[in-house]
């Protein structure tokens, strides 16, 4: 129950609606920190908006999506920052921790300031470059630092070097993580669609999150990548401090890896809680297996309809 | 395995009776086209009539060419040998990659001295400047645009609003300002006014780039292409700063104060080095090194732009912008400065342009030279600055030497001007490139950094065009 004593994030009231189609209503869950947590549920009914919500892609019709990175979220100075003009505070400058409002944040400041990495249902490489750039592309902002603005890396500057050294080695690590370090200087779009799959998790993990939202990273993989996968996504919360979200439809991956289960069903959420709780719910499962004609008014007495 | 169905064709594809059939179907095409082209000529006679001119000869000797020469190909060049490539990918291997770059640019030093030993004087001008400067404009003009479009995939029509921008920055401050008010710097117009021309430059393109790269495609083209000629028609209407379509006489290039020619008797560069030749020689030869240098800087600077994060956040702009918002770059800062870099270089280029024509007006900034640096840019391919420079001498130089082409007047008699024709033969010549080599002249890509040293180059079916 870490996502009520402790949570990294909180929705409350998100709502979005796109003209007349309510695609998410009046939605509230956290995550909590140091949690694997699922969003799942039946095609259509709003996981991916609630990620592109989270990560500034939508600007949600209303709604709170907080998230704090040194500690947990006081009521108070959340109430404080929402009725300042501010977006976020930096309260630690050294590890530029703070609390963030991403519903007020641009998509690339979510990723950048509030360290919120995304990945894409439909993988979003960048095919044309190597794996090796994919994963430095990902550590712009530091690099940028570290260049001077570009004016110190024009001139060539041992600093800047140094600073594409030690990215080059972060970008290492992940390739040897994933499998992928004999393939380092291939181009992205020519790997097979799991490796695919991987190198863009690891690209994210580059960015250095505390969050990491990964929309159906199973999607497509056969059973023994998946269990690859459960393996690195364990790895990335117990090692690297990083909590992570995901959308999935992949049983086998969410109830084996999850501390915490978020269903939703057109657009609200039908449960919430441990995976084994979440299973047994007769809602969840009405939601997905469907019931019988004959069995509709049973169902429904039993789900409380 | 009986009759020759080896290569897994239908055999029909191979009879005799379906090649006839297909150069039948060419010739019937032929046929209809030439009948509302070539088959009638029109003609107005001294009363003003006018006169139709029937001529079934010329239309059946084009259908028979066509039915011949689509037969011939078929018997002989296309089913029996096997599909070849016509232009490989230029794969340049290691020992060449170090040496290659090495004799390109000692040639391009030599340059105005073999073409003096070869030409003599006399010839020598026309060759240093209108080939050797007027090619290294381009380049550098290409150079600049593919930093926009060649690695960020922003599709610009209207780069050559900062080649005017340019031009008129040295035409106006060097002509006017700077006599004006500190007549004492005139000799040194030039070298003033070029650091000038490119922050100019630059501010236009961060200007213009503010209220469009929102846009995308197809509508950030159309914008671009509005700009250019918004630019254009203001130097053109603007005629209190810009003397309009009269254009503006600018002071010429002079040696770092030393000018080349003087008509007042100021000591002029050959007073005081003497070398062999004329001034006007002299003047070439300085504007090609001038140009030269100009170019090698937008080429060093790119190459060590695109080690650098801003570049790789260019290149990665092209493959996938959202990728790039999720990862925390901001794209619109990353935009604009690809957008301020290109505009930059094309700054310079125009004041070079503006002190080396001794002349500017609207008429040199037209919608043809951005389609032409645009056109450069997609033949040499892939952000490629050597294909981006081998197309820049294929298209400018094809150009210029159709001017030469003076012995066709033997064949098409004399009042044929091959020079009329060099936009044609342009155009055809771009579709054909193209077909053959869609991703450009350099159809592969140069990794940014690598991890390994045996590292290859990427094959363009990886690379995206980019969406603006």
């Amino acid at each position: 129950m870490r996502w009520l004593r402790d949570p990294l994030l909180i929705v409350e009231g998100l709502t979005m609606r796109f003209g007349g189609l309510i695609a998410v209503r009046d939605l509230s869950f956290s995550v909590g920190r140091g949690d694997i947590t699922s969003l799942i549920g039946p095609n259509g009914a709003g996981k991916t908006t609630v990620f592109n919500c989270i990560t500034g892609f939508y600007k949600p019709t209303s709604g709170l999506i907080v998230l704090s990175t040194d500690g947990p979220i006081e009521p108070t100075a959340v109430a404080a920052l929402t009725d300042s003009s501010h977006r976020y505070i930096i309260r630690d400058n050294t590890t530029r921790s703070g609390l963030f409002l991403l519903e007020r944040m641009p998509d690339f400041e979510i990723a950048k300031r509030a360290r919120v990495a995304r990945t894409f249902q439909n993988i979003r490489l960048f095919s044309g470059m190597t794996v090796l750039e994919n994963l430095i592309v990902a550590q712009h902002n530091p690099l940028m630092n570290a260049s001077g603005w570009s004016l110190l890396g024009l001139f060539g500057a041992d600093s800047y070097k140094a600073a594409q050294a030690a990215a080059v080695d972060v970008a290492r690590y992940w390739l040897d993580r994933i499998g992928l370090l004999h393939r380092a200087d291939d181009a992205a779009g020519s790997l097979p669609y799991g490796d695919q799959r991987r190198l863009e998790i690891a690209r994210a993990m580059c960015t250095d999150p505390v969050l990491l939202c990964l929309d159906e990273p199973a999607a497509g993989l056969n059973p023994r990548e998946s269990l690859a996968l459960n393996e690195l996504l364990r790895t990335i919360r117990d090692e690297h401090a990083t909590s992570i979200l995901l959308i999935e439809h992949d049983m086998s991956v969410v109830m084996e890896i999850s501390d915490h289960v978020v269903v939703l069903e057109y657009g609200v959420k039908i449960s919430d809680g441990t995976p084994q709780s979440v299973k047994s719910d007769p809602k969840v499962i009405a939601a997905y297996l469907g019931v019988e004609d004959d069995e509709v008014a049973e169902a429904e007495a039993e789900v409380g309809l | 395995m009986t009759s020759g169905s080896q290569g897994g064709l239908p055999p029909a594809s191979h009879s005799m009776q379906a090649i006839l059939k297909d150069a039948a179907i060419w010739a019937l095409v032929t046929l209809g086209l030439c009948f509302p082209i070539i088959a009638f000529r029109t003609d107005r006679d001294l009363s003003l009539q006018t006169s139709i001119d029937p001529r079934p000869w010329l239309v059946l000797f084009a259908v028979l060419a066509v039915f011949v020469g689509r037969l011939l190909w078929r018997l002989y060049a296309h089913p029996k040998r096997p599909k070849r490539v016509l232009f490989p990918p230029l794969d340049l291997s290691d020992r060449h990659k170090v040496w290659a770059p090495r004799i390109g640019l000692g040639l391009l030093l030599l340059f105005p001295f073999i073409t003096l030993l070869i030409t003599g004087q006399g010839g020598a001008i026309k060759w240093i400047d209108n080939f050797g400067v007027q090619i290294l404009i381009y380049i550098m003009l290409a150079w600049g645009l593919n930093i926009v479009v060649g690695l960020a995939g922003l599709l610009d029509l209207g780069y050559v609003a900062f080649y005017a921008v340019g031009a008129y920055t040295y035409a106006i401050i060097a002509t006017y300002v700077i006599p004006a008010t500190i007549p004492v710097l005139g000799p040194w117009a030039f070298w003033i006014c070029l650091p000038l021309a490119g922050v100019l430059a630059a501010f236009w393109g961060i200007l213009l780039g503010f209220p469009v790269l929102r846009l995308r495609g197809d509508y950030l083209a159309i914008v671009t292409l509005a700009f250019g000629e918004i630019i254009r028609l203001v130097l053109i209407n603007w005629v209190a700063l810009t003397n309009g379509n009269a254009g503006i006489q600018t002071p010429r290039i002079t040696f770092f104060g030393l000018p080349f020619t003087s008509r007042t008797g100021e000591t002029t560069f050959a007073d005081v080095i003497s070398l062999p030749g004329t001034s006007a020689v002299h003047r070439s030869v300085f504007l090609y090194y001038v140009i030269l240098a100009l170019a090698l800087l937008v080429a060093f600077v790119t190459q060590r732009m695109r080690r650098l994060p801003i570049g790789r956040a260019w290149e990665a702009l092209r493959e996938d912008e959202i990728a790039c918002r999720s990862l925390g770059i901001n794209t619109v800062n990353t935009k604009l400065t690809a957008f301020a870099m290109g505009a930059m270089f094309g700054g310079l280029a125009g004041a070079f342009f503006g002190a080396r024509q001794g002349f500017v007006n609207p008429r040199s900034f037209e919608f043809m030279e951005s389609a032409t640096i645009l056109a450069i840019v997609v033949l040499g391919g892939m952000g490629s600055l050597f294909g981006v420079a081998v197309a820049a001498v294929v298209v400018i130089g094809g150009i210029e030497l159709l001017r030469e082409l003076d012995w066709l007047k033997a064949i098409f008699g004399p009042s044929f001007d091959p020079a009329q024709y060099r936009m044609l033969i342009f155009g055809l010549a771009m579709v054909l490139v193209m077909i053959w080599r869609p991703r450009g002249l350099i159809a592969s890509r140069e990794p940014s950094i690598t991890l390994n040293e045996d590292a290859k180059a990427i094959s363009g079916a990886h690379v995206q065009e980019g969406h603006g």
